[in-house]
C-alpha cells in the first residue's frame, strides 16, 4: 500500500515536472513576454515602481487594441530589491522564461551590472538608468528611455553660466553608478565653461543626515549647486537647506523637481530647478493625457519615470511592427540610428532617436518647483 | 566656527535619536541576556502605526502620536515577550538571537507589504522654526529632539535608580535568581524592562522619522548604528548608551565636514574597533564575568 502510494506520487512529481515546459512553452506562443525587471522596494521604489506602472498602462492600451502582431504582451514584475546581484539574476530568470525583450532596470548600478547577461542572451533591454557608462561599453542590446547625464549634464551648462551668470558652484551628489556618472560628467562641463567647482561634496544612498553637507556647500562661496542625488537623499537634502537657510540657487538633473522630491521635502522644495529629459508637467497635450491616465489608474502622480516605462513598452510595439516578426535580435539592429515620429508614432509622446550605442535624444525641459508642483519654464533642443 | 558649531549641533541631535535606540539593546540585553537584532524594525515600525491612525482613521497628530505608542508598548513589548522571548529563554541565548533576526525580516517585510516600498512623509512633531546659535542656523526640531531624548534618558535613570521597581528591575538584570528568593516578581519586571523599551522605541520612532521619512528599510541603518553606539557606550550601561549615540552623532558630522564624506559610514565601524580593543566593556560600561 505504502509502495503503491510511493509511485502515484512520484508519477504525480513527475508529470509535473514533465508538464512545466509544455506550460510554458504555451504561454511563450500566445503571448510576447516582456518581463518588467524593477526596483520595486528598496532605495529605488520610487523610481522602479513609476516605471513598472508607466509600462503597465502601456501594456493594457496595446493589448487592448490587439497587441502586438496579434499576440498579446505578458509583462511579469520582478522586484530587484534594488540590489545588483538579484537583478543580475532576475534578468537571467526573465530570459529563461522566454523574454523577447525585457523592461528596466531603472538604477544605474543594477543596469551595469544585469545588462551584459541580456547582452550574452541577445535580449533586447530597455533601461531607465541614466549614468554615461551604460552606453559606453560596446553592447548593442541596451536602450536608453531617457537621456543619459552625458548628455542632460551638459544642457545645464548655459544655464549657469548665462542665466545663473555664476563663476564659483558646489555640487552634491550621490556616490553610486548614477551619481559619479554625473558628478563627471559636470566637473569636465564645468571646467569647460570656466566656473569653479568650490566643494565637492559626495553622499551615501540613503543618508539621512545632509547637516555636514549643506553646510559645507553653505561655507564655500558657491553662488549655484548642483544636487546629483536620488529622490529620497534629494528631499532630505532640501529639508536640510532650508534649515540652514541655504539661499543660493539649488539645480538638478533630473530627480530635483520630482513630484515625490516634491512631496517629501514638505515645502523645502519650492524654487528648485532641474533639467529633465521628461517632465510630467510639459504643456503636451500627449504627456498630459499619458499623467491623466495614471492618475486615474494608480490614484497618485507619477515622476518622469512613469512615462519612461510607458514609451519604452511603445517602442517595443513600433519597432516589432515595423519588422513584421517577433525577432529579438531584428528589434535591436532596427533601433540603433533610428527616429520615432510622435506624429506617426503616438506612443512615443516626444520626437525620440536612438543612436548606434543605444543613447537617446529627445527635446527636454528645464522646470522649478512653484507652489509644490514642477513648473515648466523652458524647452531645451534634443543634442 | 560656525560650521563647526553647526555639524556638532546637527550631530548631537541625531546622535541623541541614536541614543534612544541603543538603550533599547542595553535594556532588552539586562532582562534577556541577548542582542535584539529587531531593535532597528522596532524603531521603524511605530512611525507607520501613526500614519496609519492618521491617514487610514483619519485621527489628529496627538491621537495618532498616543495610538503610535499604545500599540507599540503592546505589539513590540508585550507580545514580543510572550510570544518569542518567553518561549525561547530557557534555551540559550543563540536560539533567541537568530529569532530576532528573523523577526527583524518579518517586521521589514510586513510593513513593505502593508505600507509600500515608497517612503512616506512624516509629520514634524515640533515646529519648523529656527534660531542663530554663534552664527549655526539650528531648527527647534533639532533642539528639541535633542531636550527631550536627554530628559527621557535622565529620567529613565532616575526611575531605575530611585524607585522600589526600577531597583527590581535592575536587580532582575542582576542576578534574577537572588531577586526571585528576595522576593522580586522577576518575570513581571522582565516584561516592564520590555515594555519600556517598546516605549522608548516609538519616542525615537517619533522623533527620526520627520528627517528619515518614514520606510520599511529605515531600521537596517538605524539597527546598526544604535547597536555600535550601545558598544561603544557600554553595553550595560543605560548611560553608555546615551554617550555612545552622541559620540557616533556628532563624528559622523565632524568625518564627512572635515576628513571625508566618502567613507563617513565607516567611521562607527572604525570607532567600534578602537573601542574594543582599548576598553572591551566600552567607554562607560563594566566588565562581566562569564564561567565556561
Amino acid at each position: 500500500m505504502q509502495s503503491r502510494r510511493t509511485i502515484l506520487a512520484t508519477a504525480l512529481t513527475a508529470s509535473v515536472f514533465v508538464a512545466a515546459p509544455w506550460a510554458a512553452a504555451w504561454a511563450a506562443d500566445d503571448a510576447v513576454l516582456v518581463p518588467c525587471v524593477c526596483e520595486l522596494s528598496g532605495p529605488g521604489a520610487v523610481s522602479g515602481t513609476n516605471y513598472r506602472d508607466g509600462a503597465h498602462i502601456a501594456v493594457d492600451e496595446i493589448n487592448a487594441a490587439g497587441g502586438i502582431l496579434g499576440k498579446k504582451i505578458d509583462m511579469p514584475d520582478y522586484d530587484t530589491q534594488t540590489d545588483p546581484q538579484t537583478s543580475r539574476a532576475l534578468v537571467q530568470k526573465a530570459i529563461d522564461a522566454g523574454a523577447y525583450a525585457i523592461m528596466g532596470t531603472v538604477y544605474s548600478g543594477s543596469t551595469v551590472v544585469n545588462m551584459l547577461v541580456a547582452q550574452q542572451a541577445g535580449i533586447p533591454q530597455f533601461t531607465g538608468a541614466e549614468a554615461p557608462s551604460i552606453t559606453e561599453k560596446g553592447n548593442a542590446y541596451i536602450f536608453r528611455t531617457a537621456s543619459s547625464s552625458a548628455k542632460g549634464v551638459p544642457a545645464l551648462t548655459a544655464y549657469f553660466k548665462d542665466t545663473l551668470k555664476v563663476k564659483k558652484i558646489a555640487v552634491a551628489w550621490v556616490n553610486n553608478e548614477f551619481g559619479k556618472g554625473g558628478h563627471d560628467v559636470f566637473i569636465n562641463e564645468m571646467k569647460g565653461a570656466g566656473i569653479e567647482v568650490v566643494a565637492d561634496v559626495p553622499s551615501e544612498q540613503g543618508q539621512a543626515d545632509f547637516a555636514a553637507d549643506v553646510s559645507k556647500i553653505k561655507q564655500s562661496g558657491a553662488e549655484a549647486a548642483f544636487v546629483y542625488v536620488n529622490e529620497e537623499e534629494s528631499a532630505r537634502l532640501l529639508r536640510e537647506a532650508k534649515k540652514q537657510g541655504l539661499t543660493i540657487p539649488l539645480v538638478g538633473e533630473v530627480t530635483l523637481t520630482g513630484q515625490k522630491v516634491i512631496d517629501l521635502a514638505a515645502g523645502a522644495a519650492e524654487g528648485a530647478l532641474a533639467h529633465v529629459g521628461l517632465a510630467t508637467s510639459a504643456p503636451d497635450p500627449l504627456i498630459q493625457e499619458f499623467v491623466k491616465k495614471f492618475q486615474d489608474k494608480y490614484k497618485r502622480d507619477t515622476d518622469h519615470n512613469g512615462i519612461k516605462g510607458y514609451i519604452g513598452v511603445y517602442a517595443i510595439k513600433y519597432v516589432t511592427e515595423m519588422n513584421g516578426k517577433l525577432d529579438s535580435q531584428a528589434l535591436a539592429d532596427k533601433l540603433h540610428g533610428l527616429t520615432l515620429k510622435v506624429a506617426d508614432h503616438p506612443g512615443m509622446l516626444l520626437d525620440t532617436s536612438w543612436d548606434k550605442n543605444g543613447e537617446l535624444s529627445r527635446p527636454s525641459f528645464m522646470t522649478q518647483v512653484k507652489d509644490n508642483k514642477q513648473v515648466v519654464i523652458g524647452m531645451v533642443p534634443a543634442n | 566656527m560656525s560650521e563647526f558649531l553647526q555639524v556638532v549641533l546637527s550631530g548631537l541631535a541625531t546622535g541623541s535619536i541614536y541614543a534612544l535606540a541603543a538603550i533599547g539593546f542595553t535594556l532588552v540585553w539586562q532582562a534577556a541576556q541577548t542582542v535584539n537584532f529587531a531593535q532597528g524594525e522596532f524603531v521603524m515600525l511605530p512611525a507607520f502605526f501613526v500614519l496609519i491612525a492618521l491617514h487610514w482613521l483619519g485621527w489628529p497628530l496627538w491621537a495618532a502620536l498616543a495610538f503610535g505608542l499604545v500599540i507599540s508598548v503592546l505589539v513590540l513589548g508585550y507580545l514580543f515577550k510572550r510570544l518569542i522571548v518567553q518561549p525561547m529563554l530557557p534555551s540559550t541565548g543563540l536560539p533567541l538571537i537568530i529569532a530576532t533576526m528573523a523577526l527583524s525580516i518579518l517586521l521589514k517585510e510586513g510593513a513593505k507589504q502593508f505600507y509600500g516600498a515608497e517612503a512616506q512623509p512624516y509629520p514634524p512633531l515640533f515646529p519648523q522654526t529656527t534660531m542663530s546659535i554663534g552664527g549655526a542656523i539650528v531648527s527647534m526640531q533639532d533642539i528639541l529632539n535633542l531636550v527631550v531624548s536627554l530628559a527621557v534618558v535622565v529620567a529613565l535613570t532616575l526611575f531605575l535608580n530611585r524607585t522600589r521597581t526600577g531597583r527590581c528591575i535592575q536587580a532582575t538584570a542582576q542576578n534574577p535568581q537572588v531577586a526571585e528568593i528576595l522576593g522580586v516578581n522577576t518575570r513581571r519586571m522582565v516584561l516592564y524592562t520590555f515594555l519600556i523599551n517598546a516605549a522608548l522605541a516609538a519616542l525615537a520612532s517619533m522623533l527620526i522619522s520627520p528627517v528619515y521619512l518614514a520606510k520599511f528599510s529605515n531600521g537596517e541603518t538605524l539597527g546598526i548604528v544604535a547597536f555600535i553606539a550601545a558598544i561603544v557606550g557600554g553595553f550595560n550601561q543605560i548611560r553608555g548608551a546615551l554617550v555612545g549615540g552622541l559620540l557616533i552623532g556628532v563624528l559622523d558630522n565632524l568625518t564627512a565636514t572635515y576628513v571625508t564624506a566618502s567613507y563617513r559610514a565607516a567611521l562607527p565601524l572604525v570607532l567600534l574597533i578602537i573601542i574594543i580593543l582599548w576598553r572591551p566593556q566600552g567607554l562607560l560600561g563594566t566588565s562581566e564575568g562569564r564561567q565556561v
